[in-house]
């Protein structure tokens, strides 16, 4: 069963957020949505300067048999996007609570976000 | 609808299968990757549960002329031992599926269409053989189907096989079959596959099933055998250019608007055969719009049902379309209006709002070396 990272928060839309008190926060996708995604072949990204809305899409990440939105789990600025996991989306299935991270966001508001319990109840997974 | 489960369901289970509904049937989709399923198949060797496809015995004095009547081809006219891609179409000439005709001799061949029309199918043979002395027997239920694909298939088959039956291996060509003992079962072992590599299928009793699927992995272990799903075999399937009833074929396409004008035996059958009439004219008539391959300039993939473009207005549909494994582009087949379908042409496709470029090429899209 996916895993479900227990430190992190996560929205109904499957990207999970690592608060950072002092820099930028980092967001990703769940395994769950990895899982169910399949071998993700792309990942288009927000691009660094832009300001990301909570519960708007702001990418696209394709598999070789879907395309899935991406959608922001807070709204702020992105400072940083994961070149690694744009050159090479296997990380995204391989590490996607770490070196398949997305993007870094300063947050000026939240989203409405699950805590990892609440997301595994919803959408299976292990904690 | 009821879901219906193979003979190899507890297997997949074991290996850790997802699964998803295919044509009524609870069928694995991947095991682990789909990717490495995928290139497994084209560098060594995959093995694929494929019982959910149908299989239905025609026997009889008249089941060549039968068959002759029922489908398209000429199917009295395969060799003892040979196989013969056909299409079974309605009295419109809608294709209502394709199929795969083996024959066996004078008086008995088996037809086998996907799992999803396999009830239709073998409705629709009933029906059409009340003027022929033929029996027509659906076995489905009780067969499985196990296909072994890849260049390591034969070395695989061999080790399954006793020395004797050795060549009763390796002298099958592409699209024929011979009867023989694999790893102690009694099979059916036709040189044929969906994949666009070198391969073998393999009709087996149900109740031999599981047994033949862990011999063969197994076997196939020290070549790097792996089990493959449904997501692996659309994608190898697609790079070989092989439609996918539902996706390239329907009742709404003509086998000429879906470039197998070939399959249909309008000159070589002299009788009536259904759908002959509308087949005629459609031919005539010519198409609108025909089957292509596009090859993506970029690396975003078109998908089923998304609109093609020229200069921003919509001249086709994709039928099929995901990034290809082995290619390393994206990969599509889509129905394209007749003025548009020349090779090199330069089409878009509409990719949720954003116009990605794309190129019309040749099919397939890959080719084995040999």
């Amino acid at each position: 069963m996916a895993k479900v990272a227990a430190e992190l928060k996560y929205s109904a839309e499957h990207e999970w957020i690592a608060f950072d008190g002092s820099g930028p926060s980092v967001v990703g996708v769940s395994a769950v949505a990895a899982e169910a995604l399949g071998d993700i072949v792309y990942v288009d990204l927000p691009e660094v300067g832009s300001t990301v809305t909570a519960g708007e899409t702001c990418g696209e990440i394709e598999s070789t048999k879907s395309v899935s939105d991406l959608y922001s789990p807070v709204t702020g600025e992105v400072t940083e996007i994961n070149e690694d996991a744009v050159g090479d989306p296997a990380l995204i299935n391989s590490d996607p609570y770490g070196a398949g991270w997305l993007f870094k966001v300063t947050v000026t508001e939240e989203g409405p976000l699950l805590s990892a319990q609440e997301y595994a109840e919803v959408n299976g997974g292990e904690l | 609808m009821t879901e219906n489960y193979t003979a190899l369901y507890e297997e997949h289970k074991k290996l850790g299968a997802s699964f998803t509904d295919f044509g009524g049937w609870q069928m694995p989709l991947k095991y682990s990757s789909e990717l490495a399923e995928h290139h497994a198949v084209r560098k060594a060797a995959g093995l694929f549960d494929l019982s959910h496809m149908g299989e239905v015995w025609i026997s009889g004095l008249e089941a060549g002329a039968f068959l002759d009547y029922a489908l398209v081809g000429k199917l009295s006219a395969i060799a003892d031992g040979k196989a013969k891609y056909s299409l079974i179409c309605n009295a419109d000439g809608g294709i209502i599926d394709d199929l795969i005709v083996y024959r066996f001799g004078d008086e008995k061949y088996l037809v086998v269409p996907n799992a999803g029309n396999a009830p239709t199918v073998a409705v629709a043979l009933a029906e059409r053989a009340t003027a022929f002395n033929v029996k027509v027997e659906d076995a489905s239920a009780i067969t499985s189907l196990i296909a072994v694909q890849g260049p390591k298939a034969e070395a695989i088959l061999l080790k399954l096989t006793a020395e004797a039956q050795h060549a009763l291996v390796t002298d099958l060509k592409y699209y024929a079959f011979n009867e023989l003992t694999v790893a102690g079962h009694n099979v059916i072992l036709a040189r044929t596959g969906y994949t666009g590599e070198d391969g073998f299928e393999l009709f087996v009793a149900n109740d031999g099933a599981a047994s033949l699927w862990a011999s063969v992995a197994e076997a196939g272990a020290e070549f790097g055998i792996v089990p493959c799903g449904l997501a692996s075999r659309d994608s190898l399937r697609l790079e070989a250019g092989m439609p996918l009833y539902g996706n390239e074929l329907s009742l709404e396409r003509s086998p000429f608007d879906a470039g197998l004008g070939g399959v249909v035996a309008l000159k070589s059958k002299e009788g009536d055969f259904v759908g002959r009439s509308a087949l005629e004219a459609a031919k005539e008539a010519g198409s609108k719009r025909k089957l292509v391959g596009l090859k993506g300039l970029g690396r975003r993939a078109g998908r089923g049902h998304y609109p093609v473009l020229k200069d921003g207005a919509v001249v086709g549909e994709v039928t099929s379309g995901q990034p290809s494994p082995t290619l390393g582009y994206p990969v599509a087949m889509a129905y394209v209006d007749v003025e548009h379908a020349e090779i090199g042409t330069a089409l878009d496709i509409d990719l949720r709002g954003k116009a990605e470029p794309f190129e019309v090429v040749a099919l397939p899209f890959y080719k084995r070396q040999k």
